[in-house]
């Protein structure tokens, strides 16, 4: 007998011995950490480039009269630094988005993953999502060119919308978050189990409830994060309301009038010319750290809420 | 002593008032002919099952008669299931009607991801019953002999149940929606032996109110709680293509003691499948 065939205890601890090392392994750890690294670091970088300007504004200008101002002319005389006029109009702009977005993405989501048949949802997804491409340079365009002309012909009441409104552009704006509502709400609920819809179909439930009372509460989390996903993209975004909203900052609930956006107003200060030693060039970086600190908050908010509300079904 | 051949059409004795009654029943999945030619009728009040091996269609047929085939696209059915007379397949019948008669409970438990009382209520919250929830969700916890056990946590997510104990709640919930027929798909297959047993003690009790129709995988259980027992097998014909076919159906104590069939009697001594 050969101690190849036959190995001693002491042969078989040699052989099951690891033979070389593996250097693949730590090499792709490695790279896979500096990935995750990237975006932390990148997002730490960009509060970190705020911070110290943003400093420089509030040596002058105090945090309360900030917040709480109701007039921004940051760039006129006598320059006056409230910024809700700005933070309003995000809000109200970003409010309509989510009134037309929601209904109809959620609407287009239950569709698609409930009611149509396979072969309908295979050309429909894509081109829903082909939507969510269309630079949004183009929807400010059609919002300033196609729509409030539109609005402006076939107002019912009283005075139609001014050439500059927040309407047009929250209604728009709605449109161009609409895919990533039902986009992703849509694949939340083509994951939920299919033994769910079984058990409610078996106890006579129609497609409808099965739908409304056990689907989209079961994918609520993905949905939810569909819905903060669209807020967010609503509140950052610039073209849009640079182009249709103006840039005149108001303080109104009226979307018939022009308004500026926390965003509008970084575009519109941003490519003037400021230059970068002024105090007038920090206002721009207060305004941008105020609307990471809000999208941040609502973030925050939205995970605790889908927290303590999915339904968990696995 | 004379021995009749088997007859595979022979209705078994003793069905005077039959629940169901397939005549001829195929079942296809688009071009493919999964279930040919079954005939059999399902007796009131009692416990059916359905045994054979696997791909023999047995799930496929328990899936006709509450029409949950039709939510899968392609799925079609010839020939004729008769329940209580009325063609369950007549285009006046509406599906959701006939699965609020004929309740369904699955291999897997698939509780929602509700809490245990809304699980039992949401049959007859989608029937439009709005009072008298609690005592309808006591009722079901009882029958299902499950409430001693969940009487102090209803608002506890039934995801947090043992395996048998949801499955024994999805019971409850298909009871809470009374129907007259359960039909049960493997409800024992995930569940360990203690579990089991509890489920088929239910059977024979839920067997003194409502019809069962049972597939399983198992024959033990098959002879254990089952009135009647029907063997299916598959077929492979020419073109190599396998359909499920009926074999036999007969009292249960006669499937497994004198099977008329040698394929069944193959099967039950476990000679094959």
């Amino acid at each position: 007998m050969t101690s190849a065939s036959a190995p001693s205890p002491a042969g078989t601890r040699e052989s099951l011995r690891r033979r070389r090392p593996r250097y693949g392994e730590a090499v792709i750890k490695g790279v896979l950490l500096v990935a995750a690294l990237v975006s932390v670091a990148t997002t730490v970088g960009i509060v970190a480039s705020l911070l110290p300007p943003t400093l420089r504004f509030f040596e002058r200008v105090g945090v309360w009269e900030f917040v709480t101002g109701t007039t921004w002319s940051a760039l006129f005389n006598p320059p006056s630094y409230g910024v809700l006029p700005l933070v309003g109009a995000t809000l109200l702009i970003t409010l309509i988005a989510i009134v037309v977005a929601v209904p109809l993405g959620l609407a287009a989501a239950i569709y698609l993953s409930e009611y149509a048949h396979p072969r309908t949802r295979k050309v429909f997804k894509p081109v829903l999502e082909v939507l969510a491409g269309i630079p949004t340079v183009v929807y400010g365009f059609f919002a300033l060119a196609a729509l409030t002309p539109l609005l402006q012909d076939h107002w019912p009441f009283g005075e139609g919308p001014e050439v500059f409104n927040a309407l047009s552009a929250g209604l728009v704006m709605g449109v161009m978050i609409i895919p990533t509502v039902a986009s992703m709400s849509e694949d939340a609920m083509t994951a939920v189990p299919s033994s769910l819809r079984q058990g409610a179909y078996a106890l006579g439930s129609t497609r409808r409830l099965v739908a409304i009372r056990v689907v989209v509460p079961a994918a609520l989390s993905g949905i939810v994060a569909a819905i903060v996903l669209a807020i967010s993209r609503a509140v950052g975004e610039t073209m849009i309301v640079a182009i249709a909203s103006g840039n005149k900052p108001s303080l109104t609930w009226d979307p018939l009038q022009g308004m500026q956006t926390m965003t509008g107003y970084i575009a519109q200060a941003g490519e003037g010319d400021l230059p970068t030693s002024s105090f007038d060039y920090t206002t721009i970086f207060a305004v941008g750290l105020l609307l990471f600190l809000l999208t941040f908050v609502m973030n925050a908010f939205s995970i605790r809420l889908v927290r303590k509300y999915r339904e968990v079904y696995e | 002593m004379q021995i009749t051949p088997y007859d595979p059409n022979r209705e078994p004795p003793g069905l005077a008032d039959p629940v169901f009654q397939v005549s001829d029943l195929s079942v296809f999945y688009g071009d493919y002919e999964a279930v040919r030619d079954v005939t059999m009728s399902i007796g009131h009040r009692q416990i059916t099952a359905m045994i054979g091996p696997s791909g023999c269609g047995k799930s496929t047929v328990l899936r006709c008669f509450n029409r949950m085939n039709d939510l899968i696209p392609g799925a079609r059915v010839n020939g004729k299931i008769a329940y209580h007379g009325e063609d369950l397949y007549g285009d006046h019948v509406d599906p959701i009607e006939v699965r609020h008669r004929i309740g369904m409970v699955f291999q897997k438990p698939n509780p929602f991801p509700k809490s245990i009382y809304d699980n039992i209520a949401y049959g007859p919250r989608v029937n439009g019953v709005r009072r008298g929830l609690d005592d309808i969700v006591e009722e079901a916890l009882h029958q299902a002999a499950l409430w001693d056990e969940v009487k102090d946590k209803l608002k506890d997510s039934a995801l947090a149940l043992s395996g048998g104990q949801q499955q024994r709640l999805c019971i409850a919930r298909t009871i809470a929606v009374k129907p007259e027929v359960i039909l049960m798909d493997e409800p024992c297959s995930a569940l360990d032996p203690i579990a089991t047993a509890k489920i088929e003690d239910l059977m024979h009790n839920l067997a003194q109110q409502y019809t069962i129709v049972i597939v399983t995988h198992n024959m033990q259980q098959a002879a254990r709680v089952s009135d009647r027992t029907a063997f299916l097998t598959a077929d492979v014909d020419k073109a190599g293509v396998r359909h499920g076919r009926l074999v036999e159906y007969d009292l249960t104590s006669q499937i497994f003691t004198t099977p008329q069939d040698e394929r069944t009697e193959a099967y039950i001594t476990g000679r094959f499948g």
